[in-house]
C-alpha cells in the first residue's frame, strides 16, 4: 500500500498500520469534478457554451431561471467507488480505539440504524396529531427516560446538538430572569477549562462572559467562585465531572452559593458518560442541562454531525422551555390506548430549529437507553471509569490531577502534544484530544470509554509509551502510515481554497 | 450471546477475569471505589428502565412507531420526501462515515473531508456565491445565522431585519431566539399574492436596515419574480439581501448571485434524506468578503509533506474551541452525515437529473393544480403565479373537514387557512396523485 516504493517499518512489529491511500498523476483519490464535469444549460438562449455541453428547455420563462448547472455526470458504479474509496481513507470508530477526551466516541451499535429506517419514522411534522401518536409517542418516552437519568422535571428534545441545547438553557434562564423581573441580570459564569461552546453560546445569548479560573486541585476556586458571583449573575456554567475527569466534590455548596445570588446552575451534559446511575445533576442542584446523546447515547458523530442536545430543566423553569413539548392526554383513547399531544409551555421561549430537532437521532437514542436499561447504562459508565483509570495507569506519561473518572489529562510534558497524537496514528490508533484543558502542559485528554477491552487497552498504552520514547524529529515526520502525510495548516488559511472552482480559477 | 445480553451494558466486552486484573491494576477493591462522589449526592434509586435483547428493542420501537397512520403525504412547506436512491443509504451507512468524529487529525480523515469539499462546492455552483460551509442545523438555525452575520459585517448602526410576513412561523421563532442576545430586531415585510410587495417592501426599507430576507420559492410554493428588484432594494441602504431557498429548486431557478444574494441559507437536505419528521440541513453560503466572518466548519486545501494535495478543516480560529466567546458561532456538532448524503444524492442525479427533478417540481405542481381546479368545490391555485412543488387551493367547505376526510381515505394535506389546503407533489408517484384527485373529489363538494 505504501507508495514511497519503501518497506521501511520504524514501528514495533505488534503495531504495524497503513491506511489505504490511492494515489493517480502524483495525487490522492481524484475530486468528482476532476472525473466529470457537465454543462447542461437551461432554456432556450444560447449561451455560446453549447459545443461541449447539454442543452434543455424550461417550464418557465427565462428570466425565472437560470443559464446553467455545471456538475459531475458520473455512473453509479463510478461513484459506488469513489465514495467507497473515500470512506477507506477515513479512521472511524469500528477502524479501532478512538479515545478522545470529552468527545466519548463509543460504538454504535448499528441495531439503532435499522430502526431509525423504519418506513414508520418517516413521517412530515405537519401531520396531523391523531395520525401520528407512535412517533409522539416515542418522543414522550424519551422526554421521560432522559428526565429520570438526570433527575429533571421537564425535557425538550427540539435542540438538535449540544451547542444548541446551551443556547436553548441560556435562552431559558434569560426568560425566567425576565419574567421575575431580574432582566438586569447580563453575566453568565464560566469556568477557564470549560467547552469553547460555553462560551460562545452565553456570548449569543448576549451575556458577558465572566471566566472562572481553577483551584490548585484543579476543581472550581470557591473563594473566585464568590468573587464572580453578584446579583448581575445570571447562571454558572459547569461540567462534572470536569474536563480533568474529577468531580467537583463541593457542587452542594456551590450550586447553594449560585442559588443565594439569583442565579442558576447550568449542568454541561458532555461528561454525563462518567455518572450514570451514580449521581444526576438534577440531585446536585443543577436547575438546568443539556445531554450530549451523541456521546452519553451512543449515536454516531457522523464525521460531525448530527447530534442532538436535548435540555431537562427543574420545574420552575418548565414554563420557558421551546415549544412544542408532548404530553400524555389524561383521557385514553376508546380502544384504551394513551394518547398523546404537543402543547406549548405557558412563557416558552419559542423555537430554536425550524421544526422538532434531529429526529432520527432521538430514534437512535430512544432505541440506546431502551437496550441498555438500568443495568446498562450504570454498567456503561462503571466500565468506562475502570477502563480509563486502567489504561492510565498503564501510560509513562505524567497525569497531574485526580482522582478522575471517564477521562483523564495526561502531560506530554517535553514533547509537543500535537505532534504525539500525530505519531500515535502510526500505530494505529486515534490519538486524545490535544493541548487542552490548558492547565496542563502539553495536554493530552483521553477517554477509552467503556467499550474497549483490556487487550484494546493494552495496545493504546504500548501505542502511548512507544511514541513517549520517540525523539522530536520522529514525531515531527509523523504520520508516515496515514493516507496524507502531515498537512500544512498555514497554507490552507493564508490561502483559503473551499471549492473546486477556486481551484479550477488557480490553476 | 449476540442480542440477548440483558445485564451490564452489551458493548462493554470486559471478562470477568479482565476486570478482576484492571482493578488490581488500578489498586481497587471494586469498580465503585474509583468513583469519587460525596455521599450527600450520590445517587442510590433506579431508572426503572428496563433492558432489552436487541431482538426486543426492535420490536418495542416497531410497535411503537407502527401507531403511525401510513399515509400518503402531500405536504411540503420546507420539508419534502423526495425519493431516495439506495445507493445514498448503502454509501453513507459505511461505517467509516457513520463513526468517525470531527476531522481535526486530517491525515487519517481524507475521505470526509474530501467529501465535505464536494459538497461545499456543489452549492458553489448552486449559489453562484464563492463560499458554502460544512453545513448548520436546518434552515431556520441557518436564517438566525445569517442575521448575527449581517449584523458583525455591516458597518452601520441599523438593527431592522426584514421578513416576508408569510414564511414558517417556526423559522421567524427560531430567528428571534438568535438576535435575542444582540440589538436587531426582526420584523415583517407584506407580500403580495404570494410573492414579495415590492413597493411594501420599499417602504419598509430604510438606512437601518441590516438584512432583507425572502424565499424562492416561497412557503406558499409560489416562484418570487423579483428577486433583483428585492437585493436592489436591499443594496440601496447596503442592507444584507439573504435568500431562502434548497438544491432542487436552485437548479432550475434564478442563480442567487446573480440577483444579488449576500447570502442563501434553506434546506439543503431535501436531497439526501427522505421524510425526517423535519430533521433537516442548514445552507449556508455567501460572499467571499465575508470569509472570516462565516459561522461553522469549513474545509479548505493544503497540501501534505509530500506536497500532495489535501484536505483540512480551515480558518478554525473563527470557530467557538479556539475563540470561545468571540467566535462567529457557538456551533460545533453540525450535520456533516447529512452533508455526505446530500452530495452522494446529488451526483446520483448529476446536473441533467437535477434540472429534470427541478423541471418535474414545476410541471407536476401546475399540472395537479389544473385537475384539482377542475373538482367542484375547489379552485387552484390560489395565487396567480408559477409554481414550485406545491401551492395553495382554496377549498368552498371549511378546510379543516376537508382534510380530516381525506385523512380518513389515505391523505394528509397543510390546512393553511380558513378555506385553503395546500398541496405538494414532491416525492409523490402520479398514480398516487390519481388517487388523491378521486379522494379529493368525493370530500370538497
Amino acid at each position: 500500500m505504501s507508495d514511497d516504493g519503501t518497506n521501511r517499518d520504524t514501528t514495533p512489529a505488534q503495531s504495524r498500520y497503513d491506511q489505504a491511500r490511492y494515489v493517480e498523476n502524483g495525487e490522492y483519490e481524484p475530486l468528482l469534478s476532476e472525473k466529470d464535469l457537465t454543462r447542461i444549460a437551461i432554456g432556450s438562449e444560447d449561451d455560446g457554451n453549447g459545443d461541449d455541453g447539454k442543452t434543455t428547455d424550461s417550464p418557465l420563462p427565462d428570466d425565472l431561471t437560470r443559464d446553467a448547472l455545471e456538475l459531475p455526470e458520473l455512473s453509479e458504479p463510478e461513484l459506488a467507488r469513489h465514495y467507497t474509496r473515500l470512506s477507506q481513507m477515513i479512521y472511524g470508530i469500528d477502524s479501532g480505539p478512538y479515545p478522545l477526551g470529552s468527545c466519548t466516541m463509543k460504538y454504535n451499535p448499528k441495531f439503532t440504524e435499522d430502526v431509525a429506517a423504519l418506513p414508520s419514522a418517516a413521517v412530515h411534522p405537519d401531520r396531523s396529531e391523531g395520525s401520528i401518536q407512535g412517533t409522539l409517542e416515542l418522543l414522550y418516552r424519551l422526554q421521560d427516560y432522559l428526565g429520570r437519568i438526570g433527575g429533571m422535571d421537564a425535557v425538550t428534545l427540539q435542540p438538535p446538538a449540544g451547542a444548541a441545547g446551551e443556547f436553548v438553557g441560556i435562552r431559558v434562564a434569560a426568560a425566567y430572569h425576565e419574567h421575575n423581573g431580574e432582566g438586569h441580570r447580563d453575566d453568565v459564569i464560566v469556568p477557564e477549562s470549560a467547552h469553547g461552546t460555553n462560551f460562545a453560546s452565553a456570548a449569543l445569548g448576549g451575556y458577558d462572559v465572566v471566566s472562572l479560573p481553577s483551584d490548585d486541585e484543579g476543581r472550581v476556586d470557591l473563594e473566585a467562585l464568590e468573587a464572580a458571583l453578584s446579583e448581575n449573575t445570571a447562571a454558572l456554567m459547569l461540567t462534572n465531572p470536569n474536563t480533568l475527569g474529577l468531580f467537583e466534590r463541593d457542587i452542594a455548596e456551590i450550586a447553594d452559593m449560585v442559588h443565594d445570588v439569583g442565579g442558576l446552575l447550568y449542568y454541561d451534559g458532555a461528561n454525563l458518560n462518567a455518572l450514570l446511575g451514580r449521581a444526576r445533576p438534577g440531585d446536585m442542584g443543577f436547575d438546568v442541562m443539556h445531554y450530549n446523546v451523541h456521546k452519553t447515547f451512543a449515536t454516531p458523530h457522523g464525521g460531525g454531525g448530527p447530534g442532538a442536545g436535548p435540555v431537562g430543566v427543574v420545574e420552575k423553569l418548565a414554563p420557558f422551555l421551546p415549544a412544542p413539548r408532548v404530553r400524555e392526554r389524561a383521557e385514553p383513547s376508546q380502544s384504551g390506548e394513551p394518547v398523546y399531544e404537543r402543547f406549548e409551555p405557558e412563557h416558552t421561549i419559542g423555537k430554536v430549529h425550524g421544526f422538532d430537532g434531529n429526529w432520527l437521532v432521538l430514534v437512535k437514542t430512544f432505541a440506546y437507553i431502551a437496550r441498555l436499561g438500568d443495568d446498562g447504562l450504570a454498567d456503561a459508565s462503571a466500565s468506562a471509569v475502570l477502563n480509563a483509570n486502567y489504561l492510565a495507569e498503564e501510560i509513562d506519561y505524567e497525569i497531574p490531577y485526580g482522582p478522575f473518572h471517564h477521562e483523564f489529562v495526561a502531560s506530554a510534558g517535553e514533547q509537543d502534544a500535537a505532534d504525539v497524537a500525530k505519531r500515535m496514528l502510526d500505530y494505529g490508533v486515534h490519538p486524545p484530544t490535544t493541548k487542552w484543558p490548558e492547565i496542563v502542559p502539553e495536554a493530552l485528554m483521553t477517554e477509552p470509554t467503556e467499550i474497549e477491552s483490556k487487550d484494546t487497552l493494552d495496545r493504546l498504552a504500548a501505542a502511548f509509551n512507544a511514541v513517549a520514547n520517540e525523539d522530536d524529529d520522529t514525531l515531527e515526520a509523523a504520520p508516515e502510515r496515514t493516507t496524507a502525510r502531515r498537512i500544512d495548516q498555514t497554507s490552507a488559511a493564508r490561502n483559503p481554497r473551499l471549492s473546486w472552482q477556486a481551484l479550477a480559477d488557480e490553476s | 450471546m449476540h442480542g440477548s445480553h440483558t445485564t451490564g451494558s452489551p458493548y462493554a466486552p470486559h471478562t470477568a477475569e479482565d476486570r478482576t486484573a484492571m482493578l488490581e491494576a488500578v489498586d481497587a477493591e471494586t469498580v465503585e471505589d474509583l468513583f469519587d462522589i460525596p455521599a450527600a449526592v450520590r445517587f442510590d434509586g433506579q431508572f426503572d428502565i428496563d433492558a432489552r435483547t436487541e431482538r426486543e428493542t426492535r420490536r418495542l420501537v416497531r410497535s411503537v412507531l407502527g401507531r403511525n397512520d401510513d399515509c400518503t403525504e402531500l405536504l411540503g412547506r420546507g420539508h419534502y420526501g423526495y425519493y431516495i436512491p439506495s445507493l445514498v443509504d448503502h454509501l453513507a451507512d459505511r461505517s467509516e462515515f457513520l463513526t468517525s468524529y470531527t476531522q481535526y487529525q486530517p491525515e487519517i480523515s481524507q475521505g470526509f473531508l474530501q467529501a465535505l469539499f464536494e459538497y461545499q462546492s456543489l452549492l458553489v455552483e448552486l449559489t453562484g456565491l464563492e463560499i458554502a460551509n460544512c453545513s448548520i442545523y436546518d434552515a431556520a438555525t441557518a436564517l438566525g445565522e445569517a442575521a448575527t452575520l449581517a449584523d458583525r459585517v455591516r458597518d452601520t448602526s441599523g438593527h431592522r431585519v426584514l421578513v416576508p410576513e408569510l414564511m414558517r412561523e417556526e423559522r421567524k421563532s427560531t430567528l428571534a431566539n438568535y438576535v435575542a442576545g444582540t440589538d436587531l430586531v426582526v420584523e415583517a415585510y407584506p407580500v403580495d399574492d404570494g410573492t414579495v410587495d415590492l413597493a411594501g417592501l420599499d417602504t419598509a426599507v430604510d438606512e437601518d436596515v441590516v438584512m432583507v430576507y425572502a424565499e424562492n420559492p416561497t412557503v406558499r410554493g409560489t416562484i418570487e419574480e423579483q428577486l433583483e428588484a428585492i437585493g436592489d432594494l436591499a443594496a440601496d441602504v447596503d442592507a444584507f439581501f439573504a435568500l431562502g431557498s434548497d438544491p432542487i429548486a436552485l437548479s432550475l431557478l434564478e442563480r442567487p448571485a446573480d440577483v444579488g444574494a449576500d447570502v442563501v441559507v434553506g434546506d439543503a437536505s431535501v436531497l439526501g434524506l427522505p421524510t425526517s419528521y423535519g430533521m433537516g440541513l442548514g445552507l449556508f453560503a455567501t460572499k467571499e468578503d465575508y470569509l472570516r466572518q462565516v459561522p461553522g466548519r469549513l474545509v479548505g486545501v493544503s497540501e501534505d509533506a509530500t506536497d500532495r494535495r489535501a484536505f483540512t478543516l480551515t480558518l478554525q480560529t473563527r470557530e467557538q474551541h479556539i475563540r470561545r466567546e468571540r467566535a462567529t458561532s457557538n456551533i460545533c456538532t453540525n450535520q456533516a452525515w447529512v452533508a455526505l448524503r446530500t452530495a452522494i444524492h446529488a451526483a446520483v442525479l448529476g446536473p441533467s437529473g437535477m434540472v429534470d427533478l427541478a423541471k418535474r417540481a414545476v410541471t407536476r405542481a401546475e399540472a395537479l393544480a389544473e385537475r384539482v381546479d377542475d373538482i367542484v368545490g375547489v379552485q387552484a391555485p390560489v395565487h396567480d403565479r408559477r409554481h414550485f412543488r406545491e401551492f395553495v387551493a382554496h377549498v368552498d367547505q371549511p378546510a379543516s373537514a376537508v382534510a380530516a376526510d381525506l385523512e380518513r381515505l389515505g391523505f394528509a394535506v397543510h390546512v393553511v387557512g380558513d378555506h385553503e389546503i395546500q398541496l405538494c407533489v414532491a416525492g409523490v408517484p402520479d398514480e398516487e396523485l390519481d388517487r388523491f384527485v378521486e379522494a379529493l373529489e368525493e370530500v370538497a363538494r
